[in-house]
């Protein structure tokens, strides 16, 4: 701290007087384009949650599976995205599918999304097509770690974001809470 | 000796050596698929293909003599087309589902494309369909498109266990191994066909599904299923413990040793060893006082144990050693034996059904190391400990890890001499009726959990080595037996099972010059031994 600085009230005044500085800026230019004086306005806060900035259609927020035509899931538990999971959160465990022509299913497939970092290599990794990042879900919560374990069932249940990028499934509810 | 090169290296090999084998000695890999040292030659998948000077065309190496003077290039652009080529061939109609593919990271197809594909598939008709996912015996699954028809099973079930359970069926690219009809792949050591089978097509029942090879991590260990001590690596997997339910060692799998098992193992060795992750594994300590059974802790079981030990005079304390502890273990025994002057010790429990026993691995004796017990002089009559417990005078009996209740000795007999001990300890790693009946039991780790050597019925010493760390509170039989001796106010410096080898060998004359340097990987045969 220089010898300025170290005066509280000096620092105080200079920090209330950038604010109030934008304040009144901002305030002139929502004046002068509510007069048509100018064409573009001054800065406004997004409502959020009842105004939502445009996805990028690039997004990545939650996973699904994706589904056979018969509702099972694609997935044939390779283990590929288990494997280049950097945050080891994927948990797979594989069985017997009884055509051999699918040969291998997961019998289970659970993401800890509490570990997660939304880095989307297994769905790079993925040879199946099975897992997909495109479900538009972003608000996903929950009161424990456990809750945000989430299984194949809950995973397989979720649809594609619609062309808006607005989700078109529920958000699942965690195992520890009730709707 | 023939002296020739190969690719510039001048190496001399003896005389009937295939080229494979001399460009190995000379340090250089020579592709393949259907040469296996340990069977005939095929000559199948023709990727062996060496040049040799002065010959128009290039030439399988695996059927091809070394000779005087020969001079082999193995990188030669027309070697490296002809590969490329031959790769190209044997993946026209592979189904590359290497995703649900079992073998996926330990496949030579994998490892060859990689080395000597890299070619852009040309083949754009479908490809032929063969039969998938069929179990070919208890422990084997054959997967026909994936084969390559290297012919090494057929060879394996032909020459090795001369059973021909095994064949290629139908011609051209519809060939495919099948069983002979009313036949199936269950001899004794049906389980190696998988380890030989480059590819995906043999997988083992027993292995499918439960973990990726890329999680499994290795330790160079013996089989503790006979007296044979044929070398194995222990897979386990650590790395991803939901994967298996818990069950952390993922298959054996034979370990090279010319002079023991050499690339083979036996079927009741490499799924023998499930009682590792079982339900019945003992943890920690207990004490079961009438009906009560409750955990105690090491230090109490000791404590309470010397103290026993102490009150008990020599001739009222039998001891039934096992023929399954390591030498390190037998030995700390001994020494126990020794201090207290002990007499009454055995280590042999005739078992209920007698062994079964083949001129090829498989022995009678279903214990890994009787011979060390007999030559560490716990060989007593373990009959006559029992019937001294029957007559009520002994006031302590220790066992390990037997289960006399299962043993060729009358249920009735054996139940009677527990009731008329004092106490009863049990060291071992599962439990059983033995161990419910017993006043201490304390839990000994597994085999794949420690260190320690065995010695085979030939005499030969063999190390195995941790796998994974001891489930529970367990502790290798060597240390409680310490933590006994240090108790009993005996000093021991011993810390570690080398320590105890060490002293074995000073001690017992037959071990004498062993270390565990000596020992290796492929063991030592001990001074006196002759190979049987």
């Amino acid at each position: 701290m220089n010898f300025r600085q170290r005066f509280y009230l000096v620092e105080v005044l200079s920090g209330l007087w950038l604010t109030a500085a934008h304040f009144f800026r901002n305030m002139g230019r929502h004046v002068a384009h509510a007069v048509g004086a100018s064409r573009t306005g001054g800065a406004v806060t997004i409502q959020y949650p009842e105004e939502r900035r445009p996805y990028s259609p690039r997004l990545r927020s939650l996973h699904r599976l994706v589904r056979r035509e018969d509702g099972s899931p694609r997935c044939v538990a390779c283990m590929m995205c288990e494997t280049v999971c950097p945050a080891h959160c994927i948990y797979i465990v594989a069985e017997e599918h009884p055509n051999p022509d699918i040969e291998k299913v997961p019998r289970r497939f659970d993401i800890d999304l509490g570990k997660c970092v939304f880095c989307g290599y297994c769905v790079e990794a993925c040879p199946e097509d099975a897992i997909r990042m495109d479900t538009g879900i972003l608000e996903f919560s929950s009161y424990s770690r456990g809750g945000m374990i989430y299984t194949k069932e809950m995973l397989l249940s979720l649809e594609a974001a619609g062309a808006d990028g607005r989700p078109r499934s529920p958000i699942p509810v965690p195992a520890d809470r009730t709707a | 000796m023939p002296k020739l090169t190969v690719d510039g290296k001048e190496v001399e090999v003896p005389g009937g050596t295939n080229l494979i084998e001399a460009a190995r000695k000379a340090g250089v890999e020579v592709p393949h698929y259907c040469y296996h040292p340990g069977l005939s030659i095929a000559g199948q998948c023709r990727l062996c293909m060496v040049d040799l000077e002065k010959a128009p065309r290039p030439t399988i190496a695996c059927n091809t003599t070394a000779t005087e003077g020969m001079v082999v290039l193995t990188e030669t652009d027309r070697v490296r087309e002809t590969r490329k080529s031959i790769m190209e061939f044997h993946l026209i109609n592979h189904p590359l589902d290497c995703p649900v593919c079992d073998q996926a990271g330990e496949c030579w197809l994998q490892i060859y494309y990689m080395k000597h594909g890299l070619y852009d598939p040309r083949m754009t008709d479908e490809k032929v369909h063969k039969p998938k996912a069929v179990p070919l015996g208890p422990h084997v699954m054959l997967d026909a498109e994936r084969c390559i028809l290297c012919s090494r099973c057929v060879r394996f079930c032909d020459e090795i266990t001369a059973t021909g359970e095994l064949g290629i069926f139908e011609r051209g690219d519809h060939s495919e191994i099948g069983l002979f009809p009313g036949r199936a792949l269950d001899n004794p050591y049906s389980g190696n066909v998988v380890d030989i089978c480059p590819v995906g097509a043999l997988t083992d029942r027993d292995f499918r599904f439960q973990v990726r090879v890329w999680y499994l991590d290795s330790a160079k260990s013996v089989c503790p299923g006979c007296a044979r001590g044929c070398n194995i690596d222990v897979h386990v997997n650590r790395r991803r413990p939901h994967h298996a339910e818990g069950r952390r060692v993922a298959r054996l799998k034979p370990r090279f040793n010319e002079a023991v098992n050499r690339w083979w193992l036996c079927d009741a060795g490499r799924y023998g060893f499930t009682f590792v992750d079982d339900q019945d594994r003992l943890l920690v300590p207990t004490r079961r006082e009438g009906e009560t059974v409750s955990d105690a802790t090491w230090d109490d079981a000791i404590v309470a144990l010397a103290a026993t030990f102490r009150r008990s005079p020599p001739d009222e304390i039998g001891i039934i050693a096992s023929p399954k502890m390591a030498n390190e273990d037998l030995f700390a025994l001994r020494r126990l034996l020794d201090n207290l002057a002990l007499r009454r010790v055995a280590f042999r429990v005739p078992p209920r059904v007698a062994g079964d026993q083949d001129n090829f691995l498989i022995r009678a004796d279903k214990n890994p190391n009787s011979l060390g017990a007999e030559l560490v002089g716990l060989g007593g009559d373990s009959r006559a400990v029992l019937e001294a417990a029957r007559a009520r005078r002994l006031r302590c009996l220790v066992i390990f890890g037997h289960d006399l209740l299962a043993s060729e000795w009358p249920e009735a007999e054996v139940r009677e001499a527990l009731g008329a001990v004092e106490t009863v300890i049990f060291v071992g790693s599962n439990a059983h009726a033995t161990s419910a009946a017993a006043h201490w039991v304390l839990p000994a780790a597994a085999w794949v959990e420690r260190d320690g050597t065995y010695t085979n019925f030939e005499g030969r010493v063999q190390r195995f080595r941790p796998a994974v760390e001891p489930l529970g509170q367990a502790l290798a039989e060597w240390e409680i037996v310490g933590r006994l001796l240090a108790a009993l106010g005996v000093d021991s410096t011993a810390t570690r099972p080398e320590h105890w080898f060490r002293q074995l060998v000073a001690a017992v004359p037959a071990f004498a010059g062993l270390s565990y340097q000596a020992l290796g990987d492929g063991g030592r045969l001990l001074p006196g031994a002759v190979r049987a």
